[in-house]
């Protein structure tokens, strides 16, 4: 969005270093203009408030009943809106029956058996496909795909779900992500098209799906509760919305990065429109696209947990219910086995997209249809042997929960073991961060005048990104004050803000730990996928009972999952570093510290800077995880909302979060953006996943 | 004659078939399925399966719907869902009575059970505080020290539910002047959790516990004895010990309700009679939810068991 204000603050930047001794002279204004603005800010916090306290609290009359606007339109549009013929409910239901069909159809294969009928006494027609059946498919796949090593891999996921116990309710998970993906993926891909073909809709876009990246889950469950009913179908609408984005930005990127030549060739070959586009440019963007594949999938499974929350049922109702009853080995089985999907499902979908398309030799229409399609062939067989050999051998049906294993009580022992031996540390390290840090932070955060932050916001923004981003920033910062919204938010600022610190000073030092040690990195990526996929649930309770209710445990909770691309980014960045110019620092005799911080830390400093950007929008997106402990911002105001149904006050709520996170997308990108201009790289693709 | 004997005897072997297959299933009432919401609770998990087995055997066709506590009535409303087994008279009064208002949603009488919600503390705390369980303990200072933690001495610290559940604690501690602080749990998973870690220390803990529950049945403990609880103490400030403030007293003690769309009356009658009959207790109940998250044995096998050991009540509901 900022990308012309940033472009132009670049220009002049350039043009500042070109003229050399012109450049101190500006410089000297800007550290004029920011003593000014933190005097008069300080002043204003300080003895601003008899004063003027409406720029502490912005008075109730002022304030925008945005609230009521929202949950009387959403009223609206659920009891009256029509289209004439039908009525907008009329319209959201026949959407959600488009979607339950199919669900309906592969949970029965996967899980329920095809029925006829509805409810309990539906008939079968047909058993789900038995668990033997299912792992040789996937091991195919993964053969087909990658070869044996990840036909392996694929496969022992899946024996993993059967050997813990998880099959069951793996399926039913795996049913709705089956649905769910390649519906994200074709919507954010038809997206990413129109916006690539018309300019507007590229522009109407992007701020919608900035709100759908950052607004949080819990913020639009009413509503979609209230238009697509009650069930698996609303769960997967929920999860569409969370998922397809990054699809969208992806397939735009991808298509924009379609080389001219292969337009050339288009237009040459005197292609239609309709073949342009899916003839030329889609298989073009292919490899792009399929990345686009493998984060909706990840988000899919992202959402497992809250998805179970409004009835997908399924590995996020186990862990849910398992914390429930404080058996912590439980939830953590359930954990792992959606960790497991994921690995499954990402390594298959990266190797599809790794596959080099093989050309079809000339003669192989003559082939029989065993030599064309091998693999299908192979898994049809699989399919049906598995199903005749299940009404043989019930084993061979479901696995026997004879052999089952679990780990028991293990995980509530271990957890019980800590916590009657070091309870009394872990209570002092936190009692002492608590009050000489958290504490002091959040009084001081919301004692600040909102008047104040958004005049500096607006300055930061202005030096960062020229006067469009100030602009933006400080409207978004306005609209937060002006629904009332403030001090919910400073708390949200400051549970974010202290959790991002910690993850960076965690995440930056083993990201460039592992950045050049290759078996490190491995583990050391296969920790923060865990991480990034293992529903938060799962350690949140066990933090609870060693460290109680309250910020302190939410903050943990926070930086176990927002630490990732902490690490991620800075190892990234790091590798990128051009490797001449290490040299060079080498030849020059700089000292291994100096070689870090002079060269490598400072070149990849754009990358780093990214990758906090990213952990701060991970970091917002776990506040309503967070509000299950018990904190007493934003998340828990979204939360409230979705226990009451009460729409406005959700959606309010939610985009205060989007708001934050825009403002500090924004900024932290421009500045990004500014470094790479003055170190001479070129321009990253902004903020975005 | 002749021909009028075997025309009797269709007619009457007619009769008798269809009498035999409306019986099982009184497929003459409604074959779509009634849908049952299911809740992340193991009681109410219970009581929904118990109901969902008894109106099989009645021949009704039954679906589970897992959905959220309050957001469920938006179903009920519209008929997406049919029937909620527990909505608790202590959490979700507000939300039922604002359902019924429209007419769309029936109450179809209490389960039976009784909600019971209030300030809770394991055994081992009447050593340190000896006054318990009369509320009055917990004016004095010592007791409060005893309660407290690092954030909130020399306050004690009390454990309250998620604020989403209401209760009044708030202003309970206001109004009973107690020198307590309140910090809210955000689920009830964190407030066992934090129960089951003080109790494996033997620490001081002191927290809103509910029953039908499993941890009044697991752990050693007694609630606080509030004031009891009357419609006038929330309502008028000059109730009770303190003149100026209302919730000078303790929680209510409720029902739990059953509830239903209001169309199931016309659409399942029988159904809808079953509904109202049902009925089960707190001991009854408390016993099935230990089973099941004590003794690790599943919702079904709990319910099967149940079932078969009352085959004359659950068969009166359907009669």
């Amino acid at each position: 969005m900022s990308d012309v204000a940033s472009q132009a603050g670049r220009v002049i930047d350039a043009g500042a270093i070109r003229a050399g001794t012109s450049n101190a002279p500006g410089k000297t204004a800007w550290r004029i203009a920011w003593g000014v603005a933190l005097v008069v800010f300080v002043m204003l916090w300080l003895f601003g408030k008899p004063v003027a306290g409406w720029a502490f609290d912005v008075p109730r009359a002022w304030r925008i009943p945005v609230q009521r606007w929202i949950s009387d339109a959403m009223k609206w549009l659920v009891d009256d809106a029509s289209f004439g013929l039908f009525s907008f409910t009329d319209l959201t239901r026949f959407l959600a029956t488009l979607v339950e069909v199919p669900y309906r159809l592969v949970l029965g294969l996967l899980s329920t058996g095809i029925m006829d009928g509805r409810g309990s006494s539906a008939q079968e027609i047909l058993p789900p496909l038995s668990w033997l059946a299912v792992i040789g498919v996937v091991a195919l796949m993964g053969y087909f795909a990658g070869g044996r090593r990840l036909a392996f891999i694929v496969g022992g996921c899946f024996v993993f779900l059967a050997v813990f116990g998880q099959w069951d309710s793996a399926m039913v998970t795996l049913a709705s992500i089956l649905i769910a993906v390649p519906i994200g993926v074709v919507g954010g891909l038809l997206l990413g098209l129109a916006a690539f073909r018309w300019r507007a809709v590229d522009i109407a876009l992007r701020p919608l799906l900035d709100l759908m990246q950052t607004v949080p889950v819990f913020a639009y469950l009413v509503p979609i509760l209230f238009l697509f009913g009650f069930g698996p179908t609303s769960a997967i609408v929920a999860t569409i919305v969370y998922a397809l984005p990054p699809m969208t930005r992806i397939s735009l990127l991808a298509l924009k990065g379609v080389p001219d030549e292969v337009h050339e060739l288009g237009r040459m070959t005197g292609c239609s429109r309709r073949q342009m586009t899916w003839r030329i440019l889609v298989p073009s963007a292919m490899p792009g696209l399929m990345i686009g594949v493998n984060q909706v999938i990840m988000l899919s499974l992202n959402m497992v947990i809250i998805a179970s929350m409004i009835g997908a049922g399924g590995l996020g109702f186990d862990v849910l219910a398992a914390l429930r009853r404080l058996d912590i080995g439980a939830g953590f089985e359930a954990g792992l086995a959606i960790v497991a999907l994921a690995i499954a499902l990402d390594r298959l979908s990266q190797a599809f997209a790794a596959r080099r398309p093989e050309h079809v030799a000339a003669g192989a229409g003559e082939k029989n249809l065993l030599a064309r399609h091998p693999y299908t062939v192979a898994g049809l067989a699989l399919i049906v042997a598995g199903g005749l050999a299940g009404l043989v051998a019930a084993p061979l049906q479901s696995y026997p929960e004879a052999l089952q294993i679990s780990t028991g009580t293990l995980g509530s022992d271990l957890v019980s073991w800590i916590n009657i031996n070091f309870f009394d540390q872990l209570e002092a390290v936190k009692n002492a961060l608590l009050l000489n840090v958290l504490i002091p932070v959040k009084r001081f955060l919301t004692s600040l005048p909102w008047v104040g932050v958004t005049g500096l916001l607006a300055l930061a923004g202005l030096r960062l990104g020229g006067w469009r981003l100030a602009l933006l920033v400080s409207v978004l910062s306005c609209l937060i004050a002006f629904t009332g919204q403030w001090e919910k938010a400073m708390i949200t600022v400051y549970l974010c803000g202290i959790s991002v610190v910690i993850a960076s000073l965690v995440g930056i030092p083993i990201g460039v730990l592992a950045a050049g040690r290759e078996r490190l990195w491995k583990f050391v990526e296969l920790v923060v996928d865990t991480l990034q996929t293992l529903p938060s649930f799962v350690y949140l309770m066990p933090a609870v009972m060693l460290f109680r209710v309250g910020d302190f445990t939410a903050m943990i909770a926070v930086v176990a999952y927002a630490v990732a691309p902490a690490i991620r980014y800075t190892a990234y960045g790091l590798r990128r570093v051009d490797p001449q110019l290490v040299e060079a620092g080498v030849v020059a005799g700089a000292t291994p510290w100096q070689l870090l911080t002079k060269i490598r830390l400072k070149l990849a400093l754009p990358e780093i800077l990214l990758g906090v950007n990213q952990t701060v929008m991970l970091a917002l997106s776990m506040l309503v995880i967070t509000a299950l402990v018990g904190t007493r911002d934003l998340g828990q105001e979204v939360y409230i909302a979705l226990t009451k149904a009460d729409t406005g006050r959700g959606l309010v709520a939610g985009l205060s979060v989007a708001f934050i996170a825009i403002i500090a997308d924004r900024l932290i990108s421009a500045g990004a953006n500014r470094i790479r201009a003055r170190l001479g790289l070129p321009e990253g693709e902004g903020g975005h996943r | 004659m002749t021909h009028a004997r075997p025309a009797a005897a269709i007619l009457s072997a007619l009769l008798v078939a269809t009498t035999l297959s409306v019986a099982p299933a009184r497929s003459a009432e409604n074959d779509d399925p009634i849908r049952l919401t299911l809740h992340d609770w193991t009681g109410q998990l219970i009581t929904t399966r118990i109901m969902g087995e008894v109106l099989q055997k009645a021949g009704y066709n039954i679906e589970y719907v897992q959905a959220d506590y309050i957001a469920q009535f938006a179903g009920l409303k519209t008929g997406d869902l049919h029937v909620a087994m527990e909505i608790w008279e202590t959490t979700g009064r507000d939300a039922l009575d604002e359902a019924t208002a429209t007419g769309k949603v029936e109450n179809l009488g209490d389960s039976g059970m009784l909600a019971v919600e209030e300030w809770w503390y394991p055994s081992y705390m009447k050593e340190l505080c000896p006054g318990l369980p009369n509320w009055e303990a917990l004016k004095s200072d010592a007791c409060a020290e005893a309660f407290a933690t690092a954030e909130t001495s020399p306050k004690g610290r009390y454990l309250g539910a998620p604020v989403t559940w209401g209760g009044y604690d708030d202003e309970r501690v206001e109004a009973l002047e107690l020198p307590f602080e309140v910090v809210h749990a955000g689920t009830d998973a964190a407030l066992f959790a934090e129960l089951e870690s003080a109790y494996q220390r033997k620490a001081p803990v002191l927290l809103w516990v509910y029953a039908p529950h499993w941890a009044p049945r697991k752990y050693q403990g007694e609630w606080v004895e509030f004031p009891k609880y009357e419609k006038a103490c929330y309502e008028d400030p000059a109730w009770g010990s303190n003149p100026d403030m209302a919730y000078d007293c303790g929680k209510p003690r409720g029902p739990i309700w059953k509830v239903a769309w209001s169309g199931v009356k016309d659409k399942w009658p029988g159904a809808h009679k079953a509904i109202s009959a049902f009925s089960v207790d707190n001991d009854e109940m408390g016993g099935m939810i230990t089973e099941v998250d004590l003794d690790g044995k599943s919702v079904e096998d709990v319910v099967a068991g149940w079932m078969e050991r009352n085959t004359d009540r659950w068969s009166g509901w359907i009669k």
